[in-house]
This record gives C-alpha cells, sequence and structure tokens, in this order.
C-alpha cells in the first residue's frame, strides 16, 4: 500500500468502530472497549507510519504527502476532495494519535471497567458505587462500573474520527465536516450524564455558543470559495499571487480587504471552537461531562482544531503583512488572544473545582496561541499547540485520576464531599505517587518552568516573537498572564498534593490502577521531550546542541518568515521571572492550607469576587441574550402570536366552516338531497325493477325463446334494410 | 352432383327441428339433444360450403372436427349437470328448474 493510500485510512478506523459498537456489540462492555481501542490502535499506527515516512521526506512543504479524488460536481468543473499532510498537519497527527490513544486507555480505567454494577445507577447519571458484601458479613461499598460504557466508546471513536478527517484534509470543506461531527460529539459527552440538569445545560450552552462561531466560519468559507473558487489549502491558501489580490481588494464592509473580511469571519469560527472571548462561557461548563471527555475536548481535538484552522488560514489573515504593520485581521486576533489569555488566567486564579481551574487555563493557553498567530509568530504557535495538547491532556487525565482517587475516599469513608474542589484535597502527594509526579510535570510545563519542560520552549517563543514583533503591549499582556498561570498551577498543586489531607475522603484517597496511570507516564513524557525539538538557535548555552527541527519544518510552510532572529535576552528573562516567581509564589501562599481555612485570594476582596464570578459575563450573556430569548418565546410567540393571533385565526376559521357545514345540513343537504335526489331516485329504481320483474321467470326456455325472436327479428331487419339492395 | 341449396335447406330443416325440441321439450335430456341437433346442422352447413367453395384447403374439416369436440364436452357437463340437479331436486323438467326467478 502507498503512503497516499494510508493517509485516507487514518480517520476510517475510528469510524467502524463507532458502527461496530452502535450496530452489534454495544451489550458486551468489554467487547465494546476492545473495538474501540483497536480503531484508535490502528489509527495511531497508520497515523505514526504517516508522520516518520512525511519527517523523511525532502522538503515536505513543498511536495506534501496525498492525493486527492473527484468528489461532487459543480457546474463544469469537480469539488475535489483529498488528504494531504505537510508539516502542520504532520505534527498535528503526532499529537492527536498520541493523545486519542493516551485517553482511550485511560478511560476504561476511568469509567472503572471491571467493577461490579452499582446498586441504584441509572443510565444518564455517573455511578454512584456498588456494595459488596465480604463473606465473614461486613459489607463495604467500591466504586461501580459506568451504565453506558459502550455508548461512552462509540461516541469517542466518532469523535476520534471527526479530529483524523479534519487533521488529514486538504481542503477547508471537509475540514467543516469533521469540525461539525466534533460539534455534535461534544454535545453528546458533555451531555453524556444527562440525568444531571446542569450536565445538559452546558450540552446545549456547548451547541449553541460554538454553533454561533460556525455560522460566521461557513459565511467565511463560502466568501472564500467563491472569492477564490477552491478551497484546497495549496490551490487557494498557499497562492500567494491570489492572496496578494484577495489583500488588496475592497471588500466593502468596514474598510476591509476582502482577505481581511474573510479572515475575521473565519477566525470568528475559531474563537467559537477555541473558546475564546467573548465566546468562551461553554468551554468551563464542559466539565460536566466525564473526564476523558474533557481532556479529549480540551486538549487533544476539539479546541485544537480551532487553533489547527487559525494555522491554515494564517495565509490568509497575514495577507498584505510586511513584518512589521500588522493587517486588521492580524490585530483582531492578537488583542483577542492576548486579552483572553489574561481574562481567563485571572479567573482560573479564584477557582476552588480542580477541572474547572484547568478549563480556564485551556481558554487562556488557546488565547496564547492565538495572539502569538496574530503578531505573526506561525511556528511559535503551532509548537505551542503541540506542546500544550501534550500537558493539557496529562493536566485532564491527572486531575480525572485525583477525582477518581477521591471518589474512592469518598465511598470508603462515607464522607460526602465534593470530590472536585481542591479543598477537600490536600496531602495527596504519597496517597497517589504516580498521579502526583506526573501532575507536577504537567503542571511544570504549563507554568513554563525553565529549561526542562516543552512548555517552556514553546511559551518563550510566543514570548520572543511578540516582543521581536515590536508587539510589546501583547508581550505584556501575555508575560503578565504567564505569572499568572504559574501561580495558579502551583496553588492547583500545592492545595491538591501538599499540605495535610483537609477530609477524611482525602486521606482515603488511593492510587489508580495502571490502566490510568500508565498513559499519564506516556503523556509526562511528551510533555517534557516536546519541547526539545524546538530550541531556538540563538538560545544561550542549549542553543544549537539540538538542531531547531520545529522552527524548519513547520516553518517551510510559509513562502515569507518574517519571524525575527533572537536577538534580545528581555523575553528570556521574563519568561524565567514570570515562570519561577509564579510558581514560588503559589507555592509560598497555598504550600499549607489546614482544613476548614479561607482562599489566601480572598485578601483581594473585590478583585476575589470578580474573579470568583467569572466578570459576571455568563450572567451577563443570561441578561442581554437568553433571558429575552426566552421572553420572546414564551410571551412573544407562543401567548401573544402563537395562542392568541394564529390558534384564533385557526380556531375562527375552524368554527366558521363548522357553522357552514352545519347550514349546508340543515338547509340543503337533509331536504333536497336526501329526500328529493337520493330517496326519489331510489324509489324510481325500486318501482321500475318490481315492474319488470315478471320478465325473470326463471326458466330457461323462455329466456331462448327471447333470445330465439331477437335474433329472428334482427335477421329480419338486417335483411330488409341492407340486404335485398346486396343481393 | 347436388346442388349447394339442398345441403342447406336440409341444415336448416335439421336446426328447426332441433331449435323446436330445445324450446318445446319440458325434459332436459330431450333439451341437450335438441342442442345436438342445431350443432350438427351446423356441421352440414359447415361441410357442404366448405366441399362447394373452398374444396382445396382444410379449414372447413378442421371446424368440423372442432364443433364435434366442443359438442361432446358440452354433453358430458351437460348430462352431468342433469345428474347433479336430479339428485337435488328429483325432477328433471326444465320448467321446475326456475330458482333465478325474479
Amino acid at each position: 500500500m502507498t503512503i497516499q493510500n494510508l493517509i485516507w485510512l487514518i480517520p476510517l478506523p475510528p469510524l467502524l468502530a463507532f458502527g461496530i459498537i452502535v450496530l452489534f456489540t454495544n451489550r458486551w462492555k468489554s467487547v465494546s472497549h476492545s473495538v474501540a481501542l483497536a480503531g484508535a490502535g490502528l489509527s495511531w499506527l497508520a497515523g505514526m507510519v504517516v508522520f516518520f515516512r512525511a519527517v523523511g521526506v525532502e522538503n515536505l512543504a513543498e511536495n506534501p504527502l496525498g492525493s486527492a479524488i473527484d468528489w461532487l460536481p459543480t457546474g463544469d468543473t469537480w469539488l475535489q476532495i483529498g488528504v494531504v499532510i505537510d508539516p502542520v498537519s504532520a505534527v498535528t497527527l503526532f499529537f492527536v494519535a498520541w493523545t486519542i490513544l493516551m485517553i482511550f486507555v485511560y478511560s476504561i480505567g476511568y469509567h472503572n471497567f471491571g467493577q461490579p454494577a452499582g446498586d441504584h445507577d441509572h443510565p444518564g447519571m455517573p455511578p454512584h458505587g456498588a456494595t459488596i458484601r465480604e463473606k465473614k458479613g461486613g459489607m463495604h461499598q467500591v466504586m461501580s462500573i459506568e451504565p453506558m460504557y459502550s455508548r461512552f466508546f462509540a461516541l469517542i471513536s466518532l469523535f476520534a474520527f471527526a479530529m483524523y478527517l479534519l487533521v488529514v484534509s486538504d481542503n477547508l470543506l471537509a475540514l467543516y465536516i469533521g469540525w461539525e461531527i466534533m460539534g455534535f460529539c461534544s454535545y453528546m459527552l458533555i451531555g453524556f450524564w444527562y440525568g444531571k440538569i446542569s450536565a445538559r445545560n452546558a450540552a446545549v450552552k456547548a451547541f449553541l455558543t460554538t454553533r454561533i462561531g460556525d455560522v460566521f466560519m461557513l459565511l467565511g468559507l463560502v466568501g472564500l470559495y467563491s472569492a477564490t473558487g477552491s478551497l484546497n489549502y495549496r490551490a487557494a491558501l498557499m497562492n500567494t499571487e491570489l492572496m496578494e489580490k484577495l489583500a488588496t481588494t475592497s471588500s466593502g464592509v468596514l474598510g476591509l480587504s476582502v482577505a481581511g473580511l474573510l479572515g475575521i469571519l473565519i477566525f470568528i469560527g475559531v474563537v467559537g471552537k477555541s473558546a475564546q472571548f467573548p465566546l468562551h462561557v461553554w468551554l468551563p461548563d464542559a466539565m460536566e461531562g466525564p473526564t476523558p471527555v474533557s481532556a479529549m475536548i480540551h486538549a487533544a481535538t476539539m479546541v485544537s482544531a480551532g487553533v489547527y484552522l487559525a494555522i491554515r488560514v494564517f495565509p490568509l489573515v497575514s495577507a498584505g503583512w510586511d513584518g512589521h504593520a500588522l493587517t486588521p485581521a492580524m490585530t483582531v486576533m492578537a488583542f483577542i488572544g492576548s486579552f483572553t489569555a489574561l481574562f481567563a488566567a485571572t479567573i482560573a486564579l479564584a477557582q476552588n473545582d480542580i477541572k474547572r481551574v484547568l478549563a480556564y487555563s485551556t481558554i487562556s493557553q488557546l488565547g496564547y496561541m492565538i495572539a502569538a498567530l496574530g503578531v505573526g509568530s506561525f511556528v511559535a504557535a503551532t509548537f505551542h499547540l503541540v506542546t500544550h495538547a501534550f500537558f493539557k491532556a496529562l493536566l485532564f487525565l491527572g486531575s480525572g485520576s485525583v477525582i477518581h482517587g477521591m471518589e474512592h475516599g469518598v465511598l470508603h469513608t462515607h464522607d460526602k464531599v465534593d470530590p472536585q474542589d481542591m479543598f477537600n484535597m490536600g496531602g495527596l502527594k504519597d496517597k497517589m505517587p504516580f498521579t502526583f509526579w506526573t501532575f507536577l510535570i504537567g503542571g511544570f510545563a504549563l507554568s513554563g518552568f525553565p529549561l526542562i519542560t516543552a512548555g517552556f520552549w514553546s511559551k518563550d517563543e510566543i514570548l520572543s516573537g511578540s516582543f521581536n514583533g515590536g508587539q510589546i503591549l501583547v508581550f505584556a499582556t501575555l508575560a503578565l498572564s504567564a505569572l499568572l498561570t504559574a501561580f495558579y498551577t502551583m496553588r492547583q498543586i500545592s492545595l491538591t498534593f501538599l499540605g495535610q489531607p483537609r477530609t477524611k475522603a482525602a486521606e482515603h484517597a488511593s492510587e489508580n490502577k495502571p490502566v490510568m496511570t500508565a498513559p499519564l507516564v506516556v503523556l509526562a513524557v511528551f510533555a517534557v521531550s516536546a519541547g526539545w525539538v524546538g530550541i531556538p538557535k540563538g538560545f544561550p548555552l542549549l542553543g544549537g546542541l539540538i538542531p531547531n527541527w520545529f522552527h524548519e519544518f513547520v516553518g517551510s510552510m510559509l513562502h515569507l518568515e518574517h519571524e525575527a532572529e533572537h536577538g534580545s535576552v528581555i523575553p528570556l528573562l521574563t519568561s524565567l521571572v514570570v515562570a519561577l516567581g509564579g510558581l514560588l509564589l503559589g507555592w509560598l501562599v497555598y504550600r499549607n492550607i489546614p482544613a476548614g481555612a479561607k482562599d489566601p485570594m480572598e485578601k483581594l476582596g473585590i478583585l476575589y469576587k470578580v474573579f470568583k464570578y467569572k466578570y459576571g459575563i455568563d450572567e451577563l450573556y443570561q441578561d442581554v441574550f437568553i433571558r429575552p430569548a426566552v421572553w420572546i418565546s414564551e410571551v412573544f410567540s407562543y401567548k401573544i402570536v402563537d395562542k392568541l393571533i394564529l390558534d384564533g385565526i385557526i380556531e375562527g376559521i375552524g368554527k366558521a366552516a363548522l357553522g357552514f357545514g352545519s347550514a349546508l345540513r340543515k338547509y340543503f343537504d337533509l331536504p333536497v338531497i336526501n329526500k328529493g335526489l337520493t330517496d326519489g331516485s331510489s324509489m324510481a329504481v325500486r318501482k321500475s325493477g318490481e315492474a319488470i320483474r315478471p320478465v325473470q321467470s326463471g326458466r330457461v326456455q323462455d329466456y331462448m325463446l327471447v333470445a330465439v325472436a331477437l335474433v329472428v327479428i334482427t335477421g329480419l331487419v338486417g335483411y330488409y334494410l341492407f340486404g335485398r339492395g346486396g343481393m | 352432383m347436388i346442388p349447394l341449396s339442398w345441403y342447406l335447406i336440409f341444415a336448416a330443416c335439421l336446426f328447426c327441428v332441433g331449435l323446436y325440441g330445445v324450446m318445446a321439450r319440458k325434459n332436459a335430456i330431450a333439451i341437450l339433444m335438441g342442442v345436438e341437433l342445431m350443432l350438427n346442422a351446423v356441421n352440414v352447413n359447415l361441410l357442404a360450403f366448405w366441399r362447394y367453395l373452398w374444396f382445396t384447403k382444410v379449414d372447413g374439416q378442421v371446424f368440423v372436427a372442432i364443433v364435434l369436440v366442443a359438442a361432446a364436452a358440452e354433453a358430458v357437463v351437460g348430462l352431468a349437470l342433469i345428474i347433479s340437479a336430479y339428485r337435488r331436486r328429483n325432477t328433471v323438467a326444465a320448467e321446475e328448474m326456475d330458482m333465478l326467478k325474479g
């Protein structure tokens, strides 16, 4: 099989797994997860083969691997779809394949495979635990298996299919298809425990919020197609002359060029999918889903897909950029990205739910990538996308492991505390060593701990990119949010793992099975080593020891590389100071919080309140958009338009018709039709029948007589009329 | 050679005899016999016309053979019906078989 055909086959196994589980194996839990795992494993294998072949290709950006087929006839031409592996999709494929496989493995443990069925578990609710009777007569509670185990694996398989499709596609249309399938899967998975009202609301919120972005994105795609006649990356987006033309043609909207307008429209889709301000509200609520889903959506796939799209349309956004003054679309991206990075980081400071902190940090880190693209650091954004996917998947799975261990403690001690609240934890370092060490690595990578972790290299590259690009405001905002990131990460690590246990449940928390900890270890390896492929050349001491492979590989995508050389040490010093300073500060403040103590953050007073309640954005949307919409639908649409006007018209017509009908019946039907026509005609038929009745004697010979007589008469008549003349 | 008209007159007479039998007899078997006479009159006609006007072909003879077969089949069915009717009603008089009287 050629490598081109293999690329086509990458997305296929998870789709087959989805079909098989849904149609055939959903009753057998172990078969279902085996099928899903086999699907993910095959895709992973194919992905790795393709990745390493792609790395070996000379000048991959110019000669990408891939093929295309005619798909839809559009008038005289054909709409082609195809697959392509160029440097960007190759590195994306690499981290997508690894994180998806790890998440699949982890899910088996997270959903308590091998545990007994719960006492009161229902489909649509998280498992509540099962009671085990011991031989000696005692009983104790253990975790119970997820009731909709097979359904979960079917859905994440579909999700994996959509992500692979999006990555290998060579055009924006197939990307959009994968994008929307993921939107659907995320709706299904956030609302996986649909028995909880909060999960249902979160699912609807996620779906509708991303839909807003998707509508604009679709507009952008349609616009791009009509402007260029193609949605193919190479034919449309990487065609420099075409982009130049679009950049100089005015669109007539707000003084933007066509390229700028389309770039901003597509960017709004990115804002929805990657949860950028102001469409970020769905992502924290999406934590209602099972933790592997959070890892899947918030690290490996969906939000990455947003940034991936932003990277793909970068040539469109940056069309007309000369390396100094940003284009309007880039300005929008830089502003939204850096604002979101800071904004989400401040909210994360005051969250107590371990997963919510990570959710806001994801929003913040995605803001980093968008800001990096906004200032033109194309490679740095891609680099951060890769490293972030690894360490954020690690952190989410680690937090899931913590929650799982805490739930174990809750069941064991009957101490009904919230297993996700970090103030109920503490001292888990010794209870859950694997989780602690891997979480520490992930957290340090997120904070950008110098030299060792992957996050440092990618973040440093973004900071120096914005500094060297002359965007000092963006640089300062990102540096400040990096400080906050390090601080809240250390706050999270300290509250969760350090100090003394603050509840009985935390005292009895226990480490999880290897099926959950092994993926953590694998991801931790990547969270460290993924950074080594992109150490900048100009870096003191280390620079040049390992060639900056990533920069050359991904950077070859763009014909014009505007990124300045790493001349200044200011960004480096800044990233060192903010990372170490934030971590140290967090450790000092939170290293030993006793049980029942207040969050030291509350000393910030009003600011703490603002952060805690997320700037009231949710409430604002509730009041500005949702309440009026509900009011319009309930009062205006339902009561006034529907009940009063439409029902009035319909019922009026109905009543009028009924009255007309009964009048007709009374004055026309009964006297005229019934009496006159119907009864009269039936009477006439009856009378005539009685009159002719004697003719039917029933004797054959009488009939014969009539027949013979008729024949004779007919013959005579015929003879006299026609016969004689002819004879 | 006997002229054609003689045959035709004979056949007409035979037909009228049969017709009279069918119309006037009470016994259903006799009526059936009348029908056979009428069929045979037709056969005579067919053969006469064939012999005088259509001698080179065999069509006429074929027709006659078919009519004979049909007559035989008809006699079989008719007699079976009559026997069946007799068993039920204990009579073969055509007048009394008037169940279809209106």
